[in-house]
């Protein structure tokens, strides 16, 4: 049976480990590639590395970053931050990265998404979106939470789907920091009308909530950051809990 | 030992230089027919679509190749599927090695099937030291379905081939190179044949 996937979320900054807690206030937890190594150890079943200051000078420190991870780690992770041309994807391939994600340049340009799909193969395009709330319903919003757009969640990640993403990240920005829970109910909603896998992200908190998340938010997979970095929550400890709730996962 | 891997332009082959580096080897990656013929293992990775895949192959002639090649050859994901005869994906005739055909998974699936997914039934060397029912990480939207051949299954809808066997033509569906360490168990038994 497919278990569900467990994935450590890497945000980096001049190659160092930072999460934001609703997207501001950034705190340091070490090293990337240690990181990495520990959760591979540990359980993981992916990782996700974001470079959140990808500018184009910095961009070879990230991919000398992510061919040392390549080198060191045996499971599947992906890049994302600042791609927005075939040329970045091409070169993280190269370095080794399993998939990129792509979020503000698919959203500026739709046709990315066919573009790095037809390169690469689907299975290499994770499309992340960011939402929130709004009194007209869930907005997609760019720049890491920074900027609204009036495009409506569920009908952009149906397009994602349409053009060729591969999987869908979905953060909920009303979620994320909150350690209050995932959004079940819109990614339950996601899950049932894709047809791709989707990924969890913003919100957990306890163990309780990965539960709920693959249970109510019918997710394939689950993301977070702070609570793995900090050791708030042990991989281990959550997969044994998991397999204990009856919820197919891999020991 | 001299390793080639073959380098056709297909997808991410440094994920698995990485993993036989790991385990201590040094694979040549190459395109070139003599070195291939000369290696002592030979692997034939593939990410992507099976038509673009063959189409490559076909441009380099790997594709008389590679089915002609005597010692011990490790098809890995589509690397697995071009072996068979033929691929719904891109309706591609393919290389002839094995006597399949590959599917597309049906609908009411995720696709891409993605993740972490049981394997059991073995029944060849590469799996030794490994226990049923082992976890391994795979990436695909079409199948190689249970045949003469399998000599490793998985359920997705439907159980299928997650590894096949034929003389000195060994395959997986799954992703050695990002399986964890009983990936690299995989890498290395093969290897070690």
């Amino acid at each position: 049976m497919l278990s569900k996937r467990i994935i450590p979320c890497l945000d980096i900054k001049d190659g160092r480990t930072v999460k934001g807690v609703n997207f501001v206030g950034l705190r340091d937890a070490g090293d990337p590639v240690d990181l990495a190594e520990i959760y591979s150890k540990e359980g993981a079943d992916e990782l996700v590395f974001l470079d959140i200051t990808a500018t184009h000078e910095k961009r070879k420190t990230l991919l000398d970053l992510v061919a040392r991870v390549a080198e060191r780690i045996n499971i599947p992770f992906t890049v994302g931050g600042g791609i927005s041309e075939l040329s970045d994807a091409r070169a993280l391939l190269k370095a080794g990265a399993d998939k990129i994600s792509i979020n503000s340049a698919a959203v500026k340009r739709p046709e990315l998404i066919n573009e790095l799909s037809t390169a690469f193969g689907a299975q290499f395009v994770v499309v992340a979106i960011d939402a929130k709330y709004t009194e007209q319903g869930w907005k997609v919003y760019l720049r890491g939470g920074r900027d609204r757009t009036e495009i409506d969640l569920f009908d952009w990640a149906k397009e994602c789907q349409d053009r060729g993403a591969g999987e869908i990240l979905f953060t909920s920005m009303d979620h994320d920091g909150t350690k209050s829970g995932f959004a079940n109910k819109e990614l339950a909603h996601l899950s049932s009308m894709l047809t791709i896998p989707i990924i969890a992200s913003g919100g957990a908190g306890n163990m309780v909530h990965f539960k709920d998340v693959f249970q109510q938010g019918k997710s394939d997979a689950a993301l977070a950051a702070s609570i793995f970095h900090f050791k708030e929550i042990s991989i281990p400890d959550l997969k044994k809990y998991l397999n204990d709730e009856n919820i197919p996962i891999r020991l | 030992m001299r390793i080639a891997l073959i380098d056709y332009g297909a997808g991410n082959v440094q994920s698995v230089k990485y993993a036989i580096k790991r385990l201590g080897f040094e694979p040549i990656l190459t395109k070139d027919h003599d070195v291939i013929r000369d290696a002592d293992k030979v692997i034939f990775p593939g990410v992507g679509a099976a038509k673009s895949a063959m189409e490559q192959l076909i441009d380099s002639g790997l594709d008389k190749l590679i089915p002609s090649l005597k010692q011990p050859v490790l098809g890995i994901c589509v690397g697995m599927q071009l072996m068979c005869n033929y691929s719904e994906e891109g309706d591609v005739e393919c290389l002839g090695i094995i006597d399949a055909e590959v599917k597309k998974f049906r609908e009411g699936l995720k696709i891409p099937h993605m993740g972490w997914n049981n394997i059991s039934d073995f029944k060849s060397k590469i799996f030794d030291g490994l226990l049923e029912g082992e976890q391994f990480y795979f990436v695909h939207s079409f199948y190689v379905p249970e045949n003469k051949y399998s000599v490793a299954l998985t359920n997705y809808g439907i159980r299928f081939s997650a590894a096949i066997q034929k003389d000195n033509f060994y395959a997986v569906q799954f992703h050695t190179e990002k399986s964890g360490d009983a990936g690299e168990q995989i890498l290395k038994q093969f290897l070690e044949l």
